[in-house]
Parts: structure tokens; sequence; C-alpha cells
């Protein structure tokens, strides 16, 4: 079935197309709504209820939604919650959870505001300092968590008040500011203006370009080794129609951004890590043995998967990207202060549930938690556009996650039976 | 006190895909205790969940007469109410509850939801003395040995005013000092006018207190005989236990055996929680090249146990022993190691230590060596995929492709999934645990193929069955196993169901030297 490999694949592009308008995504989701009968129907689920939300909050909002400045703005507010739900979805695939993202992200962003505020430390310096300090914080709860055989419920709870308490102590109780230039443009930069002077953003769109003809031909490549493969492929109208929506999504994205201020830095932080953690959970050998773990444990182990180590890398990993997420939050923000990054671990799992994880573990894909977290994100910010108090957004959130894993239990039950 | 207690009349129970039970029936007089033996799978436990209402009224056909009255339980409480109380082997108590808030778990001295500690106490110590087990009901169960467990097991039913025991292999897990003192307290509860059901396979346990015996065999009733004469007894009953058909044909093999390719020697595991007890005790045994030898034991004789522990220490903990391949003593301490070594181990229980079922076929196959599919720590994708659809040919797994679900796959092609992991590592000794258990005749004789084709390649075959027909259609040389220990060796040419039952009988009293 060539089927889970194209999609797969177009996992690398397919993110940006959610925030697409969407004309062009109609084609698109045709396709994906017949793949859905038989793949990952939570995920394409998901992606169609990702594409109604985006509509329907474009005609309520009178269009606001998808402006130029708004597609930006969305993307830097959500940025940090993405980054920690790529992290979030990796640790309950192999059967566990993370809840001290919050507070290690605040933590981290508190050391590295001290460093270059107090201590004039360069902020390069400072970045490379604070991501090894989120690696040894996951390195700590790994331990106690794979070696040790402590819950992760309970050890990431114990880190969960740690970090946070940690963060008090480092800023005593006071906001540390301001950042250098360099630093805040982790999360407010943009690529530089090049070229000569068009109503576009230029390197934005050669990036747009680039990005397409990779997808492009990484899709076409892909399609030639299946057949040299002798392995059954998509029909040839689909794989075109799939090309075709995966174009018309990146061209119409990357005009949006070339028309603002150009392509956002930590967008492109975002895509690389979406590139980089998908391909890893799907081609690699670590990857494959997170999903045996989490699927069924005492057969990986019989199997040979050296499961102690492999739970404890992805909670390394997590305190790494959870380092990622506090330095572009605090950059975000300017500052270092102890209240940052208060429920970030809650967003984070809500959306790797909403993105198609499972709670036992051993399912779950990447673009699916940037999907649930893009779901959330334009929840969040269509709702405060039109208006809807942060009281009235708590209850609506709750019930989307709710019926979002509601509606995947009752689907599996209904295939089981 | 006319006619019998209870009476089963042509029960009949059919699972999808299988008769459990056909036509069997079981009269139990007053008063009395009847064994029911069988080998493993011969429906034993699906009688007694019948019974039991584990397996509700209008799921199998036949009737029930239970004092006289038809029974229609629904499920195990109905059951209850009426006096029929039964012990499964894996006991059912909560391990942090005291004793006394065990036996009265769903049936509590309460009123209007409190509960009365001065009447549970009073009951749980009248309850204790009946079965001479002197704990303070306070004590947690966690805190008291198998042997007593049981008893509190054995309170528990008497509490429920129980007039028909149902006691499912009650000594499996008990020393030998436990187990005699169990089944005095079976004959003093005889006494006390309590009927009783005992299943087990230990021959001196039955000839001891059973007053008739019932044998089943394929999920019929074979014969009831009354034990007065043991002698006389224990041939019948071993002879109607085994005389299954040789439904199946196997492949015709021309063995060409080499030198010893696996052996293990001396090996010792003791029980996971109880460290006391020896699960494994000083096994030996070998493997040659090209040949294929066999496992026989009933149920608790250790040879899962041995197979998983020799496997990178898998179950249980070691207490000592050596493994050898080719003559070279080797390390399996981890499964790694194990796999490293050329050691493939197939597991008894697919669904819960053999597949992903959230996965797909061709994930599943690789993932014992996933090394072989992709350089650098990187998967080739279609270099698995064909590796997994070549399997799907040759094994003849039937699904609509590779990236099936498992979960979603009949038995059989299950098992055929299983099986292509371990092949696909290329292992040099493959340990094959009930590789056809609960799988369809057809899929039987495809894996027995395979198993033949294996051999022939001059692997070293090591299989455990349950099935005697199936040992002795297979294999070279067949050990047997009783009670964690080696019992015999026998050739296929000397081999008949009976001798190998008989020393699968074989009960650890005769040489005792348990310190």
């Amino acid at each position: 079935m060539a089927q889970t490999e194209t999609t797969d694949i177009s996992g690398t592009t397919a993110a940006p197309a959610g925030t697409t308008a969407p004309q062009p995504e109609r084609g698109g989701v045709g396709a994906l709504l017949v793949q859905a009968l038989r793949g990952n129907v939570r995920q394409y689920g998901m992606l169609v209820a990702l594409a109604l939300i985006i509509v329907l909050f474009q005609i309520w909002t009178d269009g606001i939604l998808l402006q130029p400045l708004n597609v930006t703005n969305l993307i830097q507010q959500n940025s940090y919650i993405l980054i920690l739900a790529i992290g979030m979805m990796i640790v309950i695939i192999a059967g566990h959870i993370d809840l001290s993202v919050g507070s290690l992200a605040s933590f981290v962003g508190a050391a590295a505001a001290v460093m270059m505020v107090k201590h004039a430390v360069p902020w390069p310096v400072a970045l490379v300092s604070a991501l090894l300090i989120g690696a040894a914080a996951g390195a700590w709860q790994g331990f106690w968590i794979s070696y040790v055989g402590i819950p992760s419920f309970i050890v990431t709870l114990a880190g969960m008040l740690l970090f946070r308490g940690g963060t008090q102590i480092l800023l005593q109780g006071q906001s540390v500011a301001p950042f250098p230039k360099g630093f805040q443009k982790i999360s407010s930069g943009f690529l530089p203006e090049v070229g000569p002077s068009t109503n576009y953003h230029n390197l934005t769109l050669l990036l747009g370009l680039g990005v397409l003809a990779l997808a492009v031909l990484q899709e076409v490549r892909g399609r030639r080794q299946a057949a040299d493969y002798g392995l059954e492929l998509l029909p040839l109208g689909f794989f075109l129609a799939k090309l075709a929506a995966v174009t018309a999504a990146v061209l119409v994205f990357t005009l949006l951004l070339a028309s603002y201020h150009g392509f956002p830095i930590v967008l492109l932080i975002l895509g690389a890590l979406l590139v980089a953690f998908g391909y890893l959970m799907r081609n690699s050998v670590l990857g494959r043995h997170t999903y045996a773990i989490g699927g069924n444990e005492a057969a990986a182990k019989l199997s040979g998967v050296k499961s102690k180590r492999v739970v404890f890398l992805a909670f390394v990993n997590m305190g790494v990207l959870a380092a990622l997420a506090g330095m572009v939050f605090a950059a975000r923000l300017n500052a270092g202060t102890p209240q940052a990054g208060i429920n970030f671990e809650l967003e984070a799992i809500a959306a790797a549930f909403i993105g198609g994880a499972s709670a036992s573990g051993g399912v779950g894909t990447v673009l699916g938690a940037i999907i649930g977290g893009l779901v959330l994100g334009v929840l969040n910010n269509g709702m405060s556009l039109v208006g809807i108090g942060t009281d009235y957004q708590q209850v609506i959130k709750g019930l989307v996650l709710l019926a979002a894993v509601g509606f995947d239990v009752y689907n599996k039950r209904k295939v089981g039976s | 006190m006319a006619g019998p207690v209870l009476e089963m009349r042509s029960i009949s129970k059919s699972f999808p895909g299988v008769k459990a039970l056909s036509d069997v029936s079981l009269s139990v007089a007053p008063g009395e205790v009847h064994a029911v033996c069988g080998e493993n799978g011969a429906g034993k436990s699906t009688l007694m969940k019948v019974l039991s209402g584990v397996h509700p009224h209008g799921s199998y056909e036949g009737e029930i007469l239970f004092q006289g009255e038809p029974c229609t339980f629904k499920d195990i409480r109905a059951s209850e109410q009426r006096g029929i109380v039964i012990i499964h082997q894996e006991l059912a108590l909560v391990p942090y509850l005291s004793i006394a808030e065990n036996i009265f778990l769903g049936n509590e001295h309460a009123t209007h939801g409190i509960i009365s500690w001065h009447k549970t106490l009073t009951h749980a110590k009248a309850l204790l003395g009946r079965v001479g087990l002197h704990e303070n009901p306070h004590t947690r169960v966690a805190d008291i040995g198998v042997g007593k467990q049981q008893l509190v097991e054995i309170a528990k039913a008497l509490a429920k005013e129980v007039k028909l025991l149902i006691l499912d292999e009650p000594t499996a897990a008990l020393n030998d000092e436990d187990s005699r003192k169990l089944l005095d307290l079976i004959l003093e509860l005889k006494a006390q006018g309590i009927s009783c059901i005992i299943i087990s396979h230990k021959l001196n346990e039955i000839a001891r207190v059973a007053d008739s015996v019932t044998i089943l065999r394929d999920g019929r009733t074979i014969e009831t005989i009354a034990v007065d004469a043991q002698g006389v007894a224990e041939d019948r009953i071993i002879r109607g236990m085994v005389g299954r058909d040789l439904e199946h044909r196997y492949p015709e093999r021309a063995p060409e055996i080499g030198e010893v390719a696996f052996a293990v020697e001396d090996w010792t595991v003791h029980h996971p929680i109880d460290h006391q007890r020896k699960v494994v005790d000083g096994v030996s045994l070998d493997v040659r090249r090209g040949e294929i030898v066999g496992i026989a034991g009933l149920m608790g004789a250790g040879r899962t146990e041995l197979a998983m522990s020799v496997f990178g220490r898998s179950y249980g903990r070691y207490a000592g022993g050596r493994v050898l391949l080719d003559g070279n003593e080797i390390r399996t301490r981890t499964v790694p190691e194990a796999i490293g070594h050329g050691i493939a181990y197939v597991t008894e229980d697919r669904k819960h230590f053999g597949l992903n079922l959230m996965d797909d076929i061709s994930r599943n196959i690789s993932l014992s060596a996933l090394g072989k599919v992709s350089r650098r720590g990187w998967v080739n994708q279609h270099e698995e995929t064909r590796v997994a659809e070549s399997f799907r040919k040759t094994m003849n797994i039937k699904a609509p492709s590779v990236f099936a679900e498992t979960g979603k796959l009949s038995g059989g092609n299950q098992q055929k999934v299983v099986l292509s992991k371990w092949i696909f590592s290329e292992p040099e000794v493959l340990i094959l645990d009930e590789p056809t258990r609960g799988i369809d005749i057809g899929a039987k004789a495809e894996i027995y193929t395979v198993i033949a084709e294996l051999a022939a390649q001059g692997k070293a075959v090591l299989v455990i069955s349950s099935e005697l027909p199936e040992l002795l259609g297979m294999c070279d040389r067949i050990y047997t196993m009783a009670e964690g220990r080696l019992t015999g060796e026998v050739d296929r040419a000397d081999a008949t169901q009976e001798s190998l039952m008989r020393l699968m009988t074989v009960s650890a009293a005769i040489d005792d030297e348990q310190v």
C-alpha cells in the first residue's frame, strides 16, 4: 500500500497547508477522505476538522483570520506549544506522559535570562547552554522512569514542582529583561530582505519555491522507488491530485507570508523539527522501537528492543525540546518571568491527543501533533478575534479534546465489533 | 439424598471456529469428591465456566440440574447464590486487603452499606478455624504464602455457604507440605457434606481424595470411573486422557542430524515473586543440528518458564545453569544477547508477547532484525515492505496487504507473522512454544511444513507442545517435564502417548529432597 508511504512523505509540507485558504484544499480533502476510511481516521479527521475550523473563523471574522499579519501572529503565538507537542507526541507514543514541560520551559528560560542579562553571556552561548540544561533535566527524569521504574506520571509531576520552584529561585520572583536583539529574533525575527524591491518578500518566495520543489521531488522519488521494489502504488489520478493540492497549499501559504514581513524564523525552526522528527519516527530504527514499546512492551522486549534506553532517550529529547520552547517563549516575551510556561504541558498533551495519540501508547505521528496543536491554536486565535472570553474558550477547548478522542474511541469500537 | 447433587446433561459449547465441548455429561453425588482430568485444552476449564455461569445460560447447549432444579445462571454471582463456588488456579484475592476483607469481598457484613467489623472479624475467625488457618484476620493477603492464600480462598467459599466447591488445579502452585494439607482439608469438607469437583492431572492426588473421576478429551466425555483400586484406575485414566485422534498429517522428513548445536545445562529458575519456589529445577537438555526435539509437559511443568529464562532471562529469577552453542558457553542474559547468538523464541502467547497488535504485518516481521533492512539506523521502508511481501507469499499469510493491522488477523495468520519475524532474524536455534495453539487445522499443517523445512536447513529446533500427537508426529526426540524437572527423554521410535503421559504425571514426592 503506497498510501501510508506517500501520505507520510507529504507530512513534510502539509503543516503549512493547514493554515492555507480553503479553496485549493478541497481537492486534497476528497482524496484524504477516501484514505481516511482505511488509514489513521483521527489524523485525517482532524485535518478536515482543522480546515472546517479555519473556514468557519475566516467567515466569522470577515476574513481577518487569514490576513497575512494574523497568519504570522498565529505562527508566533503557537510555535512553542507546537515544539512541545512534537516531543510530547513521542513520549506518548512510547506509552508515557510528561507533565513537567511547562515548568521546565520556564526554568530553562529563566536560566538563559540570568545568564544573558545578569552575567552578560553572549546569547548563542546561553542558547546552547540552555538546551544542554534541558537535556540534563530530561535525562534526570528519564533515569527515574526508565532505570528505576517510577511511573512517568509521578516523576514528571515531581519535575513540574521542582522546575517551577527552580524558576522562582533563579529569578527571585522578579522578571529578568531585556535580552540581546539577536536572541529576540528567535521568536520575532524574519528572514532578511534581499534582492530587488517587489511587492513581496523575495527570500520567502524563493524558500517557498524551494520547499515546493523538494516536496514534489520527494513524492515522485518515493513513487518511483516503490515502483522499483514492485510495490502497490496509489492510482495515478490520486497521486496527481495530491501533488496539485500540495502545490496549491504551499504556493498560497508562501504568498500569504511573503506579502507581510516574510518568513518568520521560528517557522523555519518548526519546519525543520517537523521534517526531522517526522523522518526520525517513521524511518529510523529508534523511531520504530518507540512505536513497538508503546504498542506492546513485552513483545518488543522479547524481540530484542532495548526498551529502557529508548524511553530514556524519549525523555532526554523531550527535555531538549522543552528547553527550546522555553527559549522561544522567553524571546517572544523578551523577559524571563516566574509565570512563564504555566499550563503549557496541558496544551501540548491536548495537542497530541487531538492529533491522534492513544492514551495507551503505540499510535500517533509527529504531523498529527502539529495538526492537533494548530486546531487548538486556530480556535484560540479565532475565538479571541470574534471576542469570545477566555472563560468560554476553555470550555470549548475542553469539549473539542473530549470530542476528538471520543470520536476515535467510538470509531475503533465500531471497527472492532 | 436421592440422586446426584449436580447433573450436567449433554453440554455443548462452541467458540468461533472451535467446538470446545460436545455432548459432555457430568454427574456428582452428594458429599462426593469428583475429579475431572484431561490434557491441556481438553475442555475442563470451559466445562467449569459453563457450570459457574462465566459462560452464561444461553451461550451453550444442554442443561444443568443442581439439587434437582434446573439452573439458568446468567453470571458467576447467580451460581454463587446457589452455593456453587469456583476457585481458579490464579487466585482471585486482593493482595493489599486483609484476610478478613478478602473473605467477605462482595459479600460484606454490612447494613446500609456500612461494614460491621465485629461481625466480620468473628465470622472470619470461625471460618479460618474451619479451614485450619491460624493467622490473624487483619494480616494482609500479600504477606502470607500461596498455600495459605489457597486456604483463604476456601474460607471465602465457605462464607458463601458453598455446597459444591470447584477447585481448578488447586495444588499446582503449592509445595508438597501445603498440598497434603489442602487435600486433607478437602476430605474434611467432604465429611461435612460439601461436594467437590477437583480438576487435576496429578494422578496420585486423584487416587488420594477422589471418589470418582471423569475423563475429558477433545471436548468429549470419555468415561467416568470409580476410584478404588488405584493401580487399575491410573492406567485407565492415562489411556483415556491420551487417546487423541491423530487428526493431522505431518510432513515426511528424512532428518539429517548433525552435531549438538544447542545445550542447556543444569538450568534452575526461581519464581519471580515467590523466591523460594523453584519453577525450573536443574534441567539439562540438548538439540542437534537438523533435529526437532520436543518438550512434553502439563500445565505448570515449567516448560515455558525454562524457554523464556534461557531467552534473555525473560522470566523469573535465574538461579544457575549454562547455555552452550556449538559446545561453547554463551551469555544470554538479555534478549539482544540471545538474538545475537542466533537464538529465537516464538512465544506461546502471541497476543501478549509476540505481536504489536496495533501495528501492521511488515513492521511486526522486521522488528527483531530491523538492522537487516536499515543502514546506519535508518530503515529502508521499501526493502522492509519487499521482505514482508515475500514472507506473505511464502508463509501464505492471508491478509489484504502487508500493511494490514496484525490485531485484525486470524490466530493462524498471526502465528505465521510471528514465525516470519523469527525466521527473518535467521536464527540457528529456534524455540517454538506451542506453535499451533488455537489455530485451525489447515494453518497447523502449514506450520508443520515450515518447522520441517527449518530443520532440513540444519537449524536446531526445540518444540514445546501440549499436544502429544503433534510431538510424536514432528519430533525426533522428546523430553518430558513435570513440576519443573526433567522426568524423561524418549526417542520417537520408543515413545507412545501413554509412555509420555506417564512421565508427565510423575510427582515430585517420589524423589523428595526439597529444603
